[in-house]
């Protein structure tokens, strides 16, 4: 019954009794042989261990980009945001507002930040900024969203389309798909507040830039459409460009700078 | 390679165990910096807008 690795002994020693006197014979060893041999580094030995090196490095770098980097990219485009904030709050805008009509603010210069987005869904401290056009490397891969040169600005009659990440680079829209209807996205420039409404998602081939247009997907009434929307876009699904996720919003309505929306009261004060 | 690593070092295992520490995170430091950005800049994250390619 017993293994073959099983030795009978007369003073009937458990396994560790016998596992001790093995490991003070190697500490004595050790100790009274300083010329003890080294095993012979083997050229699999050291090429094993730099796979290794690598395969932990590729982790690393992973953790880094997913988790590490989104969190420190975040917490400097929320320094940026709150910053655009408080300049905004300080320079009152010039522009006399006319009667319950929205003041839109002029078109931003490429990568120019002109405003800050503030959605509660993505978070009580969620702020990211927004800015022109919709450069990869000079906005996007900054963790900022992007307006699409080609629409409207906040506030305008027609459509406000931005696009931002899904994934890595800070990842400003990574819960785009959370959004529930009824969700208010506020948007905030040197003219004002304004309030959009979160209406549907919508998944689109990367090509389908109708989605972009004054009313989307829908050209021929766009001349006679009173309609101000917002459209984000990002990537679908998570980590491919296979498609396009959207989101609709309509605009709800228009504050001053100095009347800020009690819902992100507490999100705009905080540093 | 650890191993030599291991036997170069000086002083008693502790110590040893310490300097290692202590490499190891200067060699996370610099991987975190600059080594981790500046391959990140040549990966091409997912696009996000619709009209480019």
């Amino acid at each position: 019954m017993h293994g073959p690795a099983f030795r009978p002994s007369p003073y009937n020693r458990s396994m560790t009794d016998q596992a001790l006197p093995l490991r003070r014979d190697r500490a004595r060893r050790r100790a009274g042989s300083p010329k003890r041999p080294r095993r012979r580094t083997s050229v699999f030995g050291v090429l094993g261990e730099v796979l290794i090196t690598a395969g932990v490095l590729v982790l690393l770098f992973i953790a880094w980009q997913q988790w590490f980097n989104d969190l420190q990219v975040q917490s400097g485009t929320r320094d940026d945001a709150t910053k655009l904030s408080q300049q905004f709050a300080k320079t009152p805008a010039k522009a006399p507002a006319p009667a319950g009509q929205p003041v839109v603010t002029p078109a931003a210069a490429d990568t120019q930040q002109f405003g800050v987005l503030y959605i509660p869904r993505f978070g009580a401290d969620y702020k990211v900024p927004l800015a022109g056009g919709t450069d990869t490397v000079g906005t996007l891969n900054k963790g900022e969203v992007g307006h699409y040169d080609s629409t409207q600005m906040p506030g305008a009659l027609g459509n406000f389309a931005v696009a931002g990440h899904r994934t890595t680079h800070g990842a400003p829209f990574a819960n785009i798909a959370q959004l529930h209807v009824g969700d208010h996205i506020y948007v905030q420039t040197a003219q004002g507040w304004y309030t959009y409404t979160f209406r549907n998602l919508e998944y689109v081939k990367p090509t389908q830039v109708q989605v972009l247009q004054q009313v989307p997907d829908a050209p021929d009434v766009a001349a006679s459409s009173t309609d101000r929307l917002i459209t984000m876009t990002s990537c679908n699904p998570k980590y491919s460009a296979a498609e396009r996720i959207i989101a609709f919003g309509v605009f709800d309505s228009w504050q001053p700078v100095s009347q800020v929306p009690t819902e992100i009261a507490a999100t705009v004060k905080a540093g | 390679m650890y191993s030599a690593l291991w036997h170069v070092l000086p002083g008693p295992w502790w110590l040893r165990v310490v300097i290692l520490l202590v490499l190891a995170a200067a060699v996370l430091f610099c991987l975190v910096t600059w080594v981790f950005p500046l391959v990140d800049s040549f990966i091409q994250p997912p696009n996000v807008t619709v009209g480019s390619h």
